[in-house]
Order: C-alpha cells, then structure tokens, then sequence
C-alpha cells in the first residue's frame, strides 16, 4: 500500500495516521471510539462503583455496604425487583402469543411494518410520555378509572394493595400496567426474529408424521423457541429493573431502586459525594450482571436453531 | 428461508383467531394514548368535551412564561440530537468502516462494546456522569448541549444496529478490491463507493439516535439539564394538558419516523439478508 493512501485512510477513519509505513498504524483510526467510549462509558461506571466504596473523604471504605441493611432501601429492592419479575413473565406470554399471532400476517406487508414501527416507539419511547398517558388512563379522575365507577361501581384505587399509599397507579402494583406498556413491544422485538425462524420444513414434518397442531408446539415448537423466549423475558426484567424514566414521572416517593438513588443524589450532590447512590449502582450491577450472564447463556442456546 | 406464509402448516395461526387476538391487542394499547388524546383536549376541570382553548393559550403572551422551560427544553433537545447524530458519525461510523475493512476481529468488540449500555442501568451510568459533568462544566459552564455525548453512549445500540445489518447485507470487502483494483485511493473508495452503499443504514441509524435523545429523561434529571423531556415533567404541573398535547405530538412524530424507516427497509430490502428491519435491528441479537 502506498505511503499516501494509507494515510488517507487513516484520515477517513477519523484519526491522522502519523506513520502510514508502519504496518500496525491503521489501528490508529480506532483511537477517537476507544477514547469516546473509555471516557464516557467506562470511566462514569467506575466512577459510580468506586464512589461507593469509598468514605466522604475519599478513603476506600466498605461502610456504605450498610445502605443494604436500611430497610426502606431493602424494601425498594423488593419493589424493584419484585415489579420488573412480574412484569417480565407476564409481558413475556402474552408478548409470544402476538408474536405467533403475527405470522398470519405477510413478514412485509404493511401490518408488519407498523407493528415493528410502533414496537419500536413503545419500547424506547416510555418514560415520562407513558406515564402521562397511564394517569390519563387510570390516575384518580382517569378515563377508566371513571368508566369503571360509572359502570361498575368500582373504586379503582380501593383494589391497591396498599391503602395508605396513595391512589393505585402510583404503587408498584399500578406501575406493572405502564410497564406492561413498554416491555410488551420489547418482547415483539426480541422475540419475533425467532419466532419467525420456525421452518415450514419442520411443520410438514410433523403433519406427515401424523401430528396435529398440539404435537407441533409440545414437540417442537416449545423447544425451540423456549431458549429465545427465556432469553427475551430476562431482557425485558433487564430493561424493567433499570427503568427510571416512568416511575420518576408518576412518583417522587423512593418506592423504587433507581428513584431511591435520585433521591439520595439531590441531597449529596451539593459536596459532590456520590457514596451511597455509588453503592446502590454496585447492588443494581450485580443483578444486572447476573441477569445478563443468564441471557448470554439462553441466546447460546438459542443460537442452534437460527440460521 | 421461511419467508413464504401460506407454506406454514405448524406454526401460524388461524386467520380469524390471529384477527380477533391482534385487534384486541391493538386497541388495548390505543387505549391509554387515546385517553391521553382525549385528556388533552378537555376542558380545564371536565371529564369530557372538546375544546381547542389549551393549544391557543401556548400563543397567549400572558401565559408565555409558563412554556418557556418547555420551548427551551426542545431547542437543547434538537441540539443535543444535532450533536449526538455528528458524535456517532465521528466517532463510531468510521471505527466501523475500519473494522470491516481492514480489522474484522475487532468488529466483535466494537459489537460488544456498543451493546453494553443495554446492560449497564442508565441510572449507574448517570451517577457516574456527575463527577465527570463537574469537572467538563467548569470549562464549558452549564451548558446543555454536552449532554450529547452522555446520551450517545446510551444511543450507541441503536446507532450501531442498522448501520451493522447494513454492512452485513453489502459485501464491503469485494466493493473495496474492486475500487481499490480500478485505482481508487483510500479516501475515494470510502468516499465514493463504501458511503453510498452505507446510506440507508446511517439514515436509520440517526433518526433512530434522534428519538432516543427526543425521548432522553434519565441522564438529564440526574445532571439537572432542561431538555424535551424534563421541560414536559415540570409543565405536567403548571399546565397538564399542554404537556399531554406535546407528549403526543413527539410520539406521533417518532411513530411517523419508525414506519418512514421501515417503509424504506421493506421496499428496498435486499433479498439475500432479508431479515433486516430497522426495529428489530435495534435490540441486542437475537442469534
């Protein structure tokens, strides 16, 4: 290669190559990623660890690990994990039934097209627009909430698990609506692919064998899809665990993890202290390691049956 | 590939039971957008009614202080977009042409760094976004359009996707021996041949970068910005029902920008690598 045109090359590759003769100098033109991604992604998750276990004064201290004994901060735990639990079984199945329902409709046929459109806009697009529209929905003086006492004589906020803390929506047994909101469409996303990776093939097969359509799913449906849809349901608890953006809207109340750590952050960040906030991001770390370790797992498995 | 429907004796469903099952899914989930539509419209203290009364007061000089914060909100948030979309075409556009090119082992890392933010909490990201703010706000002041590069590393899944299945789908490699074997240089081979064939990819991958930014609240509550998102928070306060007006304006714009996006994929969709979409393209592989 010419001294010149390796250097335009690392040029076009967002680095000035200094050194075009040396064979090793293209790797130059990764630099500006690597540098981005070190200063903004790795070094703020370190930043959030190591605040955590370090004291006021910087020394390195495990004491913060008392936050996990606090049992307001337990109990946002719980709530969180209990929450993003649930809404992941129950997204999951009911996102898997659309999703087989889906493969009556023509992969490119407009339906698709706006299905995987409108997935995409409820799965990114939650937060503080999901929750206007779930307190419109079934917030005090929400349009169900109404319709249910009109019609019914139902009182929706008398069903909360918890009378003392306010009305239904506000609690987490009323966020798993909102939440069901946003991690169905992330179900579809994640769980379409391989739904619509079922060969024809293995349908034939079954019916020359003399199956019906029960024998299909018992024998080899389920068991190939049961990977993937294992692997979607922990993606969507993922996704749940760590949502902020809708429970901040509905509530100020430190009901759940990430709002807890908000609200531990506004009464430190005028020292620029960020200890016990650092030391939640550790718990929410491991889970989501664990979590992720799982899923990484499950697509191995996966994986077999695609392509 | 299983492409032809019709052919689907095992798994697809019934016409009618696939029907009936969508439908009522799709109107329980126009449900709540449709309250919201309704809510938006009602007048101040009623349950029901229409009434425009809502939208003229955003042009009422007298009320104008109360959508500042919002009006504000937006132009950050545009510029925030703006700066975000350069940031990945910067920054990770050409680390990928590299990588797919010249280093395709390190087309894995590049893949598994851009999808870490899926497994890191925005929340641990945004506390440790603090001291870094601290320190890069002392140089620039509060500014709000340095937001862009802590929202680029959360967008970097969504970013990479598309332009990812794009590259899968042209076959980069024999592209550049061929401009490279007809005398094109380094700079006019990227320039003019790999670019062009990218196109749609990076299309997808910036508007896809602009409705995260649009839809962005996490990491500007926690660094005490104003942008689109939190403007609307604080509005829900003072005047709900512009804010739900705006809410579903920036949905229905989003909505409008995905099937644009999907449309095009359909259309122009190449037959080998058919299973490219733009939305599924934006969540970790499923492979």
């Amino acid at each position: 290669m010419s001294a010149a045109s390796a250097a335009v090359a690392g040029r076009s590759a967002g680095a000035g190559a200094r050194k075009p003769r040396r064979r090793g100098a293209g790797w130059l033109g990764f630099t500006p990623f690597a540098a981005y991604t070190l200063v903004f992604m790795a070094v703020p998750t370190v930043l959030a660890v190591w605040g955590g276990v370090t004291a006021e004064d910087g020394s390195f201290t495990l004491a913060n690990f008392s936050a996990f004994g606090d049992r307001s901060i337990l109990k946002a735990f719980e709530n969180s994990i209990v929450l993003s639990l649930a809404v992941a079984v129950a997204s999951a199945i009911l996102g898997a039934i659309l999703c087989v329902m889906l493969l009556a409709a023509k992969p490119n046929g407009i339906l698709r097209v706006v299905v995987d459109a409108a997935s995409s806009v409820l799965a990114q697009f939650g937060g503080v627009m999901l929750a206007f529209a779930f307190i419109a929905t079934m917030g005090s003086s929400g349009m169900f909430t109404l319709w249910l006492q009109s019609t019914f004589h139902v009182d929706l906020n008398s069903l909360a698990p918890d009378k003392t803390a306010g009305p239904l929506l506000y609690q987490p047994a009323g966020m798993f609506f909102p939440y069901l909101y946003f991690s169905i469409p992330l179900m579809i996303i994640a769980f379409m692919p391989a739904v619509e990776g079922l060969r024809p093939q293995w349908g034939e097969a079954v019916a020359t064998l003399g199956g019906g359509r029960f024998s299909y799913w018992r024998h080899v449906g389920a068991p190939v899809l049961a990977p993937s849809f294992f692997g979607a349901m922990i993606l969507i608890f993922a996704s749940a665990f760590s949502s902020f953006a809708t429970a901040a809207a509905l509530t100020n109340s430190g009901i759940l993890i990430p709002v807890v750590m908000q609200q531990d952050l506004s009464s430190e960040t005028a020292s620029g202290v960020t200890n016990i906030p650092g030391v939640l991001a550790i718990g929410m770390i491991v889970i989501m390691a664990i979590v992720m370790w799982a899923y990484s797992v499950l697509q191995r498995r996966a994986a077999r049956w695609q392509r | 590939m299983s492409r032809r429907g019709s052919a689907r004796v095992g798994a697809a469903p019934g016409r009618a039971t696939a029907t009936v099952v969508l439908v009522i899914a799709g109107l329980a989930f126009l449900y709540p957008l449709y309250a919201l539509a309704a809510f938006a419209f009602q007048p101040v203290g009623q349950h029901s009614g229409f009434t425009l009364q809502h939208l003229k007061a955003l042009t009422d000089p007298v009320r104008a202080y109360q959508y500042d914060q919002l009006w504000e909100g937006i132009q950050n948030s545009l510029v925030i977009a703006l700066v975000t979309v350069l940031l990945m075409l910067v920054f990770l556009l050409p680390a990928m042409i590299l990588a797919e090119l010249r280093y395709r082992r390190v087309r894995q890392a590049i893949e598994f760094v851009c999808l870490l933010p899926i497994s890191i909490p925005t929340v641990v990201l945004a506390v440790g976004f603090i001291p870094v703010y601290q320190v890069m706000w002392q140089a620039t002041g509060s500014v709000a359009w340095i937001l862009a590069f802590a929202i680029g590393i959360i967008s970097l899944p969504y970013a990479f996707r598309p332009i990812q299945s794009n590259m899968a789908g042209v076959d980069m490699v024999t592209l550049q021996e061929a401009a490279r074997s007809l005398g094109a240089g380094w700079f006019q081979t990227v320039w003019s041949v790999i670019l062009p064939n990218l196109r749609r990819g990076i299309l997808s991958s910036a508007l896809l970068t602009v409705s995260v930014v649009l839809g962005e609240y996490t990491i500007a509550s926690f660094l005490q910005q104003n942008t689109f998102q939190t403007g609307l928070a604080l509005l829900e306060h003072a005047d709900p029902y512009v804010a739900s007006t705006f809410a579903l304006a920036a949905l229905l714009f989003v909505f409008i920008i995905l099937v644009l996006i999907g449309a095009a994929g359909t259309i122009r969709r190449n037959r080998k690598v058919s299973t490219w979409s733009p939305s599924t393209a934006t969540l970790p592989p499923v492979r």
